[in-house]
This record gives structure tokens, sequence and C-alpha cells, in this order.
């Protein structure tokens, strides 16, 4: 019953907005046809700690949650937090992530160290990994706040949907006065996978 | 018709609004909280945001009481605060269709503990549905609505964190038209709960549970799924999403309806299958039911009891085997807990009673995270109010020395919920403690949700704002001081002048969120730190403020550096620091 069944797991830090790049998202499925579910937690986990959003789609979705070991992309807004659910991963999988480190607590009290070298450790045992300087790319496309929209874009480079689809979402649900500078900032991060791919 | 990509809580409020709800009411509680923050957008119904989800429910009452359509949302705590009237409205029954919506958090994802809000359907005798996606969250709220005038009765509708913050695709129905007016109607015997009344009115209650259980069998709600094999399965809620994607092929009896349950049609199911399975989030309460009918299934000796189910979850309990990860991670990762956010007036005030080594007993809200290093400034933290209740109790018990210690706290939303009783309490019985509540303007952690203290409603109307001064002299409380937590040594001299006093006190802390709504928090520009006056000695990491980060440097030693896109420039680390190294800098 369960044919071509999709999954992507979003990984950041609560305040890092990735419940709209979740929506952006969860809504292009539907435009695209597929049943779609994803799935988040509210509340105390959002202030600063480690979140996910689950998204699957498919003919027909059951479970919102992403068994382990079973996503087809592991999509991350912060590095460390990408490696912690590295094991959310299918074989032969892909990662797109943001390449940014925001310092947990235990870190900015110096009682913990941050990983080293995060992109190569994902890299060595994951062919298909893309690192995108999300920021960069933003504030090239006139407004940081739009990085999420940059990592959608290279987001978009290794899924199967027509790019059509993606700015009919992103006009949907972003307000109208940064529509332009986020799909500039759309483009830019496809560029950013185009390259990284090719 | 039209489809949209809806969340539980959405599709809960679409539902409410396609069942011609004329009045819903709630105090916010994750994971329920969006449900009336979606009700609110519809302008035909009036939503409000009630002090505590008795009230709420009550409000419900008189409203299906006048014979209008109601609704109560809640968390599953909630329900605890709500359930003195639930178990009476059993009695009275309804006019106008009540429905109430209580939303679990298996796995306590923000939450302080994580029951089962099934074991109330059969304690209050009322009927549940329990709906295991977004379609079936919109279509049961129509449902509920129709049974709840079949058969006179309140419909509980339970939902918990993965279908309320989960979104699937829902086809969207016109709203039912037609309805009665809603008038004042006399009907003393059933609705004044006297003793004689209820009298009546308890064999009634027992027979709506036969009727609505015979009904329930030729319903929709409860289906068989007809597969292949010799297992069948029986399930509900999310868990039959979770049960599907483990067994694609198998027969499944997936209940709608979990109390009272469709005896006949599980009678039926499990005479066909050698091996039953039931699989269910939390209690064995389908398991017990169905046992107790003489059958026998599979449940809780294999599947967990504790947190919520997962596909993987479940297929371990059946085969005994860990989930294969294809790919691991090496070492071991520091972990990211939840924290205040930079410039929040919590951080302030939860420093001067570490330093002041408070007991400090607790309540729920975003200072709970207070208990977390590096801050580890609380001791209790129980339920709603008891932050006050706690302290009043400890302080009848404890030797006088130790007296001085005790200060229960509490946030302005909390305090009206229910903190007013325990200060009520503290003051009646003459007990010491101080309490310090912590105005923030704001339901902080559910949302930064409006109260009666902030003086605008749910949508967002200006209204009277309750004056915490007043009302806590009105209560008896003679020592109030009101402070700006982030003036550390106002603060200080505060608590200390309090906890010192043989009395009871209040002191106010009063900030407003960083978050709130209209944007009224106050940002300022970000410090810096001086690099040369900085003598390494952390102080200023003991505050815990995630704008504050600490930098190896050459030296060995690190010096601490502020984070700029985070610093909201509030000086409480400036305050902190004796070497005055942290400060604006000259360039701006």
């Amino acid at each position: 019953m369960i044919n071509n069944m999709n999954s992507i797991l979003l990984a950041g830090v609560g305040g890092q907005g990735t419940l709209l790049a979740s929506e952006v998202l969860s809504e292009v499925l539907m435009l695209a046809g597929f049943d779609v579910k994803k799935s988040e937690i509210h509340g105390m986990s959002q202030r600063g700690g480690s979140v996910t959003s689950h998204v699957r789609w498919g003919k027909k979705v059951f479970s919102p949650l992403i068994p382990e070991g079973t996503a087809d992309i592991l999509f991350g807004f912060e590095l460390l937090e990408t490696y912690r659910y590295l094991p959310m991963l299918r074989q032969n999988g892909a990662v797109v992530a943001n390449n940014l480190k925001i310092a947990p607590g235990p870190v900015a009290t110096g009682n913990a160290k941050y990983p080293q070298e995060i992109p190569k450790k994902i890299s060595d045992q994951v062919a298909d990994s893309t690192f995108v300087d999300g920021m960069d790319l933003a504030m090239q496309a006139g407004n940081y706040r739009t990085v999420n929209t940059v990592l959608l874009g290279t987001l978009s480079t290794r899924m199967d949907i027509e790019t059509d689809l993606w700015k009919n979402a992103i006009k949907k649900l972003v307000p109208e006065k940064s529509l332009h500078e986020n799909l500039e900032a759309f483009d830019l991060g496809r560029q950013a996978g185009a390259i990284t791919s090719s | 018709m039209d489809k949209a990509i809806l969340s539980g809580n959405e599709s809960f409020a679409r539902g409410a609004y396609e069942a011609g709800v004329h009045v819903a009411s709630a105090y916010p509680g994750t994971p329920s909280t969006e449900i009336l923050e979606n009700i609110v957008n519809y302008p035909e119904i009036d939503a409000s945001w009630a002090p505590n989800e008795k009230v709420a429910l009550e409000v419900a009452i008189g409203a299906s009481f006048g014979g209008a359509r109601a609704m109560a949302t809640m968390k599953h705590v909630g329900l605890n605060v709500a359930a003195d009237p639930l178990f009476t409205l059993s009695y009275t029954g309804v006019r106008g269709g009540l429905v109430l919506v209580v939303a679990d958090d298996p796995e306590m994802h923000s939450s302080q503990d994580e029951q089962d809000s099934r074991h109330y359907a059969r304690f209050a005798k009322v009927p549940m549905l329990e709906p295991s996606d977004s379609e079936e969250a919109r279509a049961f709220t129509r449902l509920a609505y129709d049974i709840s005038e079949q058969f006179d009765t309140p419909v509980l509708l339970r939902s918990n964190t993965r279908l309320s913050h989960g979104k699937s695709i829902v086809s969207l129905q016109e709203p039912v038209t037609n309805l009665p007016e809603p008038s004042l109607e006399r009907n003393p015997q059933k609705l004044v709960m006297l003793p004689a009344n209820a009298r009546r009115r308890h064999p009634l209650v027992e027979k709506r549970l036969t009727d609505l259980s015979a009904w329930s069998c030729d319903q929709s709600f409860n289906r068989i799924e007809e597969g292949e094999g010799e297992i069948g399965i029986i399930t509900s809620g999310i868990a039959y999403q979770y049960a599907r994607e483990v067994f694609p092929t198998a027969s499944i009896l997936k209940l709608g309806m979990v109390y009272p349950l469709a005896e006949n049609l599980i009678r039926e199911f499990a005479s066909r299958y050698e091996t039953l399975y039931v699989i269910e989030e939390l209690d064995p309460f389908l398991e017990d039911a169905i046992k107790a009918m003489g059958i026998e299934v599979i449940g809780k000796e294999i599947f967990p009891l504790c947190g919520e189910l997962t596909p993987g979850r479940i297929r371990q309990a059946l085969s005994g085997e860990e989930n294969g990860a294809a790919y691991k991670v090496h070492e071991e990762l520091p972990g990211r807990p939840p924290n205040m956010c930079p410039g929040c007036g919590h951080r302030g005030l939860f420093f001067t009673l570490k330093q002041l080594g408070a007991f400090v007993t607790g309540d729920i809200g975003c200072y709970t995270l207070a208990a977390l290093p590096p801050l580890s400034a609380m001791d209790t933290c129980v339920c709603m109010g008891a932050g006050i209740s706690n302290a009043t109790g400890l302080s009848k018990v404890v030797p006088p020395e130790q007296k001085q210690k005790i200060v229960g706290v509490m946030g302005d939303s909390t305090f009206l919920h229910t903190g007013v009783n325990s200060l009520m309490d503290l003051v009646y019985n003459q007990s010491v403690a101080t309490i310090v509540i912590l105005d923030n303007r704001a339901t902080g952690m559910t949302g930064r949700q409006d109260n009666p203290s902030t003086g605008y409603t749910l949508s967002g109307v200006d209204t009277h704002a309750i004056d915490l001064e007043s009302l806590c002299r009105a209560l008896g409380v003679k020592n109030i001081q009101v402070v700006d937590p982030n003036d550390l040594n106002t603060t200080r001299r505060a608590l200390e002048e309090e906890m010192a006093r043989p009395a009871p006190s209040v002191i106010i802390a009063r900030r407003t969120c960083m978050l709130e709504r209209r944007g009224s928090a106050e940002r300022r520009t970000p410090l810096v730190v001086e690099p040369e006056k900085c003598v390494s000695c952390k102080a200023c990491l003991k505050i815990g403020c995630p704008a504050i980060e600490w930098k190896e440097t050459e030296e060995g030693k690190g010096k601490a550096v502020v984070n700029a896109m985070l610093c909201t420039g509030c000086e409480v680390c400036a305050r902190v620091c004796k070497f005055g190294a942290i400060g604006v800098s000259d360039d701006k």
C-alpha cells in the first residue's frame, strides 16, 4: 500500500524560522498532487532548543513521523543539528545544509566544544552533501531573513518538482512586501545547489 | 470542494466553523493553543481566552444551555482543572451541542506529565472520539456536535501533539445552516443538579452509554479495513497511522469512538483472527476493556506504556530488533537545551534568587527553564498555581531560619489562572512566604497570548487590564513591591527586605516579554565586551544568556564575546561584570 513514500527531515534551532520553510515545502508537495503530512513540535523546545520537522509525501501517507534511517533528504538549518540527525538519513540519501554554526548553551558557557569540521564528517559518509552559505546569499538577496528561502532553493535542486510550483508556494506564504527578495533568494539557492551537483 | 493542508488544530477550528459553533473558550496550553487562535479568525464564532480551563468549560456550558453550539479546548492537564464541571455536565447533558477538545502530550514534549485523557471519558461517562489526521479532526468535530445533540451529552474529542501540530490534507466543506436560535429556556429538572434531580439523571447517563455503544457499531467512524493474513489489529487515533505503516496489508479495526466501545463490532472482528494486537499510545485503555469482554489480545506486554508510539517503536516491540541507521555520529554531541530568550526579564530575577540562596517553589511557564543550568534556581514545579501554595505548605513545617529562604514564583497568567486562590490562602491562614509574580505582560510559553492583565482580548480588542498590585492588596497582602528584574540591585534589595519580613509579601517583577505580540518589548543597542578589560572570570556566563559566548583565546584562558545578532542590550550581563568589561561600543 505504501508506494514511493518520500521523507525529508528538517533540523534546526528553535527561533530560526524553520516553520515557514516546512510550510512552503508542504504546500509545494500538495500543489504537485501528492498526499502530504508534516509533523513538528511547538512549545518549550522552541526557546532556542533543538527542533525538527518531519515532512512526508507520496500517493498515500500514513505515519507523519519518519522512521530512523529512512529520510531521503536531511535538510539542516544549522551544522550541529544537521549532524545530530544524520542517523535519520537513509543509505545514499542526500544532505542539504546551511553552513552556519549556532553555539548551544553548553558550548557558549565553555562546558562543551562545538564539534570540528562537521561538513567534512558528513561528506565523508554521504556522497550527496551540499553545504550552502545561506546567510551570505540571503544578504545578497537583500535581507538576511530570506536565508531559509535560499535553503529551499538549494533543496529544490534535489527534488523532482517544477520550479513554478515552488515559486507559487512562496508567493502564497510569504508577505507581499518581502516577496521580491524571497524569490531572488530562492534563485540564488538554486544556483548554489546546481553548482554542487554538477 | 476546496482542499487545504491544515494542522490538526486548524482543522478542529475549521470543524467548529462548519458545525456552526457559536461560542468557543479556552486557556492556552501546548499542544491545544492554536485551536482558539484559529477559531478567532472566523467572525461567526465568539472566541475568548478564559483565565483557566474550568472557566472555559463553564462558559461553553452556559452557551449550550442557551441553545447554541459551544466548544472548550485545553491540554490534558487542563482537563484536570475543568474536571469538576465536566462530571456534572455529563448529568445535565446539553441543549446546544457541546464539544470539549483535549490534547494529550505523549512523550511530554511540553508538559509535566503524560496522562491519558481517555480515562476521563469513562470516568465522566461521556463519549470520546479520536481522530487520526487533520481531515478526521475536521470531520469528527462536525460529527461530535450531531452526537452531542442526538444523545444529549457533551462529547470529548481527543487530540495529541502529533495530530495538533501535524499537517495533512483536508477537504473543506460548507458550514451547516438552519441551527435553532439561542434563547433562555427554563428546564430546572435537567439543568439544576440538586440531589433529587441528579438521581433522576444518573440512569439516563447509564442508558446513554448503552445506546451509544450499540449505535456506534454501524457508524462509519468505526471501520474495518479488510486485509490479508491471520493477524487482526485494533487501534485508534494517531496510533492507527503508525500501525498501518508497519502492517501495510493487515486487517485493521479502526475505532473512531474510543468510549463507549462498539462491543458487538469488536466481538465480530475478533472472532475472525487467531492473533489480535491492540496498538494504542500510553495506557492499555482499549486493551483492558477488550480483555474484560473475554477476548485475548496482545498489547502492553510488548508495546511501550511510556512515551509516544512511532513506527520504529512498534517494529521494535514486534521483532525485538533496533531500527537500523545507515549513518552514525561517531562522537558525543553537545546537547541543545531550550533557554530563555536574550533580554528576558526572568533571567535577572532567577540570577538574584540563586545568589540569595532562595528555595524556589516554581510553577508552569517559560520561567520553569530557570531550573536548568547555569541558573539552576528552581526547586519545585508541580502544576499551575502550586508555586504559591507549595510555598505556603513548606513554610508551615520547616524550621524558622529556613522559612526565610522560601520564595514562591509564578507568571502573571498563571497567577490569574489559579494562583489567586493560593495567595488568598496564604494571607487568610496567616502563613509567611515571599511571592514573586513574574509579570511579563503575556502568556509566554504557549506563544505570548493575552490574558486578563494584558489589556487585550483574544481578538485583539482593548479591554480592562487587571491591576495586579490592587488585586494582591485586595487579597490582604500589605507588603507589595514592584521591580524591574533587569535592575539587579533593586531586585536584590527588594528580595532581601521581603524574605526577612515575618509576613506575607509580593514582589511584582515586571518586564515585557521579548516576544510580546505588539512589539512593545524594549530593544537597545547590542553590547560589546572590551577584551582588555575582560579578566576571563566567567561571571557573565552564570546568567545563561544565549547572546554571550565563550571564545578560546591564544593565551588560553578565553574571553566572553557578545553575539550582536542576538543581544537586546538589556545590560544584565554588564551589571554582573565587576570589571566593567561589557558596555555599549563607543563606535555606535
